[in-house]
């Protein structure tokens, strides 16, 4: 039985959220990486407050993805996302703990500067950043090596164990570093800060040589712990792998000519995030789990795949003028940091309101009196109406 | 030790408690994101129109409030959907065709919530005011949208419609049905006015304390006034949406209603308890009105209610008492707040004022406490009166919870976690307010919140640029 077209559009919709998130997502988790990687409070203080400032507006967007990955799971495949919730129980529990961590100490450490907590919190932070990403690669290692059964009778500890799970998760680490280095680069060079730009530079060319490596070592497992997927990845998907692997090396020698052009570098190390994950869905396909759930067996009754599709389309027409606004009022530079709020401050405290229209003087005591005598009497009524003609029925 | 963990492990209880306690720490942070935007356009609106510096000062502090609490809110939010999978796979494998949709749509109603929460907080200074206020609204229109989205789906548990099952597997799904199945209209709108509620007292509550202080400026009084008008506007309308959805539990879920009522047995002229324990099948300490249920059930003394006798013991919900008793003081709270309010409104009416007195004031001051309480005895009713479905006469919970061995551990980790969350969300509002009383204006500017505008220090090193990116998504880190 062949997946149905409906199937194949959810899933490609889900491959792409996917992407989306291991770049959003994963540039936001290696930028608490970094952060802990910055060394001691005063070295660590500038490459940590350009961190900062890059996280702090799109951190919650992240969420949205991991939201929406997670939704589409259960509502399109729901047998897939019972088992993988049940099998790899310890894994997600982990990586959840450590973005319930991530929240404390982000929403924590800019309030808490004046308690000296912001170490602490920071340190939170940025140990939760490693976590999170960790847990995920053993999670999608598990499923790609097919450990995970269909009807799991509990938690699978073999499941996300495997040297193959292992090094997944080590490649995700690796992958956000060096999503994030790429993208620091250009915030260091926008906000005209060049020593933070080589400095982010140098990381990302070893975290792209490191993830290069992983990548390859992870490839090699895979060639045993899962032949079919590797047998696809490169065959049928191996331009994509082609287009991942060039687009890497290509990043690695804009850094190293300092040819940093800010569309072209970003869209370069997308290229090769983006094009890896399309590549495991390609080499996953047809299945869910290889080789035990295929997605025809997997996938929801028709009706509500059709309705995830409507759901993606909303979400494409409601989210996209918002964003056109955002940029266009970015452009226009409208959304800046508000300046100060010291006049509304002294005229607030000086209690006189500025010139405007007087508050509507009181009616006078019988008109109101009369007003709420008539206001009872047909609010009565109306109770007493109602609950006769019920009783009669 | 290992025994007990065994049978902790092996009952649907660890995973039930720790769902209660995400949920029931979630929803009073989801209380602000639906109706905040609400109460904070209110004073802008007044600030605008009327000029008024104390009700724009209200306004731009109340948003900052609201960036540190959707912040949290959106990690609790996510711990859900986890806790949906990990805790309830035999939920989510069967049902998660039918019970993802409504999800599904909240997903977009949260994006663009996150969206506008972005524009909103960094154009205060820049957009022109009534752009300003206007940038707002879909905030409110969203907020409101999602929680009726998040809603259908816990009413879909309760009153499950719109899919066809054959040999236990969902083979059809009307999403429509899903959606608006019999319970949604009723739930939504109660947890909508609950939303209101919670907020409004809240917030006004945090100014009462400031007015029995003694501070009696303008800024205290319409910090007061504002949110405390939201709230009573709510209160009554609740009332009256209560006493309907009842009636409509009555029908629907009759064993709940029972429960709710302390009705043993299927018969006419049942009694209306007022508190009490029940203990091997009598009723302590409480007070009953002869025949009242009945009449509150259809009017008629004569009205037959359905008692738990109806079904076999097993499918009867567990811990009665609780049941009943939060019933009473979700109730009894909802009357509490509706005369606070008759109260306020009285005397606004007939002189213009605000009721200034501490016997109005303190109790003012504990009402958003109160509304909290009501709002959880609310959800305790829901929830536990189901029991023992999962899926109302569908699907059992221990049919549906994990298998994995682990979920006290997770239980003990997520209580620890959300008294950390819990410290946060009352915390930072808390160290902002004394900072906004004691220090300059000059410090209040510099301070920061999630998704707020960087600091002037961050724009002077280098050339005044637009702020990193949009918050919300698609521009990560590197924006468009």
């Amino acid at each position: 039985m062949s997946p149905s077209p409906e199937a194949i559009a959810v899933a490609a919709i889900l491959f792409v959220v996917i992407a989306a998130y291991a770049l959003f997502g994963g540039a936001d988790f290696g930028g608490g990486m970094w952060d802990l990687l910055a060394g001691r409070t005063e070295r660590g203080a500038a490459p940590r407050e350009l961190i900062d400032e890059a996280i702090t507006p799109v951190w919650e967007a992240n969420h949205v993805w991991l939201v929406f990955i997670l939704v589409l799971l259960w509502t399109a495949f729901p047998p897939a996302f019972a088992a993988i919730m049940t099998a790899l129980f310890v894994p997600l529990s982990l990586s959840l703990l450590g973005i319930v961590l991530r929240g404390v100490g982000f929403a924590f450490r800019h309030t808490a500067q004046r308690l000296r907590m912001q170490q602490l919190t920071g340190a939170t932070f940025a140990a939760a950043s490693l976590i999170t990403p960790f847990f995920m690669g053993t999670v999608v290692g598990a499923v790609v090596t097919g450990q995970v059964p269909v009807h799991p009778a509990g938690n699978l500890l073999a499941a996300w164990t495997s040297p193959t799970a292992i090094l997944t998760g080590f490649l995700f680490v690796a992958a956000c570093a060096y999503v994030s280095a790429v993208f620091l680069v250009l915030e260091a060079r926008q906000r005209g800060h060049q020593d933070l730009a080589g400095y982010f530079s140098r990381r990302a060319t070893a975290a792209g040589v490191l993830t290069g490596a992983l990548a390859g070592g992870t490839l090699a497992e895979l060639s045993v712990s899962a032949p079919r997927v590797f047998d696809r990845l490169t065959g049928i998907a191996l331009p994509l792998v082609a287009i991942s692997i060039a687009a890497g090396i290509a990043v690695l020698g804009m850094l190293w000519l300092r040819w940093y052009h800010p569309l072209g570098l970003r869209a370069t190390a997308a290229i090769a995030v983006a094009a890896v994950v399309f590549g495991w869905g390609l080499a996953q396909y047809p299945y869910l789990f290889p080789t035990s759930l295929s997605l025809a067996a997997g996938s929801a009754p028709t009706a509500s795949l059709v309705a995830e599709l409507v759901v993606a389309g909303l979400a494409v027409l409601l989210v996209a003028p918002g964003f056109a606004l955002l940029y266009f009022l970015q452009q226009r530079r409208l959304l800046t940091a508000a300046d100060t709020d010291a006049d509304l401050r002294q005229a607030a405290q000086l209690g006189h309101a500025l010139p405007g229209p007087a508050a509507a003087a009181p009616a006078p005591g019988r008109t109101r009196m009369a007003t709420a005598l008539v206001l009872a009497i047909l609010a009565i009524r109306a109770i007493r109406d109602a609950l006769s003609s019920r009783r009669r029925r | 030790m290992g025994a007990v963990a065994h049978v902790l492990a092996a009952s649907p209880v660890p995973a039930r408690s720790q769902m209660g306690s995400s949920l029931g720490f979630h929803i009073i942070l989801a209380c602000f994101g639906v109706a905040f935007a609400a109460v904070t356009l209110t004073a802008e609106w007044i600030g605008i129109r009327r000029g008024d510096a104390a009700a724009l000062l209200l306004a731009r502090r109340w948003s900052k409030v609201m960036a540190v609490l959707v912040a949290v809110g959106a990690v609790s939010g996510t711990v859900l959907s986890y806790e949906m999978g990990l805790l309830w796979p035999g939920l989510m494998g069967r049902f998660g065709a039918a019970i993802g949709l409504p999800f599904s749509l909240e997903g977009i109603f949260f994006f663009l919530e996150a969206i506008f929460v972005g524009v909103y907080l960094y154009g205060w200074r820049r957009l022109p005011a009534w752009a300003h206020w206007w940038s707002g609204v879909p905030i409110v229109v969203a907020g409101v949208l999602g929680a009726v989205s998040v809603v259908a789906a816990n009413s879909w548990m309760n009153s499950p419609a719109g899919y066809t099952l054959s040999h236990g597997k969902l083979t059809s799904v009307d999403p429509v049905s899903v959606f608006f199945n019999a319970a949604t209209p009723y739930e939504a709108t109660h947890m909508v006015l609950a939303a209101y509620m919670v907020t409004g007292f809240l917030v006004a509550g945090v100014y009462a304390v400031g007015l029995l202080r003694g501070r009696r400026d303008r800024y205290h009084r319409l910090g007061f006034a504002i949110p405390f008008t939201w709230g009573g506007i709510a209160a009554p309308l609740q009332v009256m949406m209560g006493d309907v959805i009842a009636r409509f539990v009555a029908s629907n879920q009759p064993v709940k209603f029972a429960a709710m009522e302390y009705v043993a047995r299927t018969s006419r002229e049942v009694p209306e308890w007022l508190g009490g324990v029940l203990i091997n099948g009598h009723v302590y300490l409480g007070a009953s009105i002869p025949a009242f249920d009945s009449i509150l059930v259809g009017f008629s003394p004569h009205t037959r209610v359905v008692g738990w006798d109806s079904v076999p013991a097993a499918q009867r919900p567990p811990l009665v008492s609780l049941i009943h008793l939060s019933f009473d003081l979700m109730v009894g709270i909802g009357f509490f707040l509706l005369a606070l309010a008759a109260w306020q409104a009285w005397w606004w009416w007939f002189h213009r004022q605000l009721l200034v007195t501490a016997w109005f004031l303190v109790p003012a001051a504990l009402s958003g406490v109160a509304a909290v309480a009501a709002m959880e005895a609310g959800w305790v009713v829901t929830e536990v009166g189901r029991q023992p479905w999962i899926v109302y006469h569908v699907l059992l919970v221990g049919n549906a919870v994990t298998p994995a061995s682990g979920v006290p551990v997770t239980l003990g980790v997520i209580l620890a976690l959300y008294a950390v969350l819990t410290v946060v969300s009352i915390g930072v509002p808390m160290i902002m307010s004394r900072r906004w009383r004691r220090e300059t204006p000059a410090e209040e500017d510099a301070e920061q919140v999630p998704y707020g505008p960087a600091p002037a220090r961050a724009s002077a090193a280098g050339p005044p640029g637009p702020p990193a990116a949009p918050r919300a998504s698609s521009g990560g880190p590197e924006a468009p």
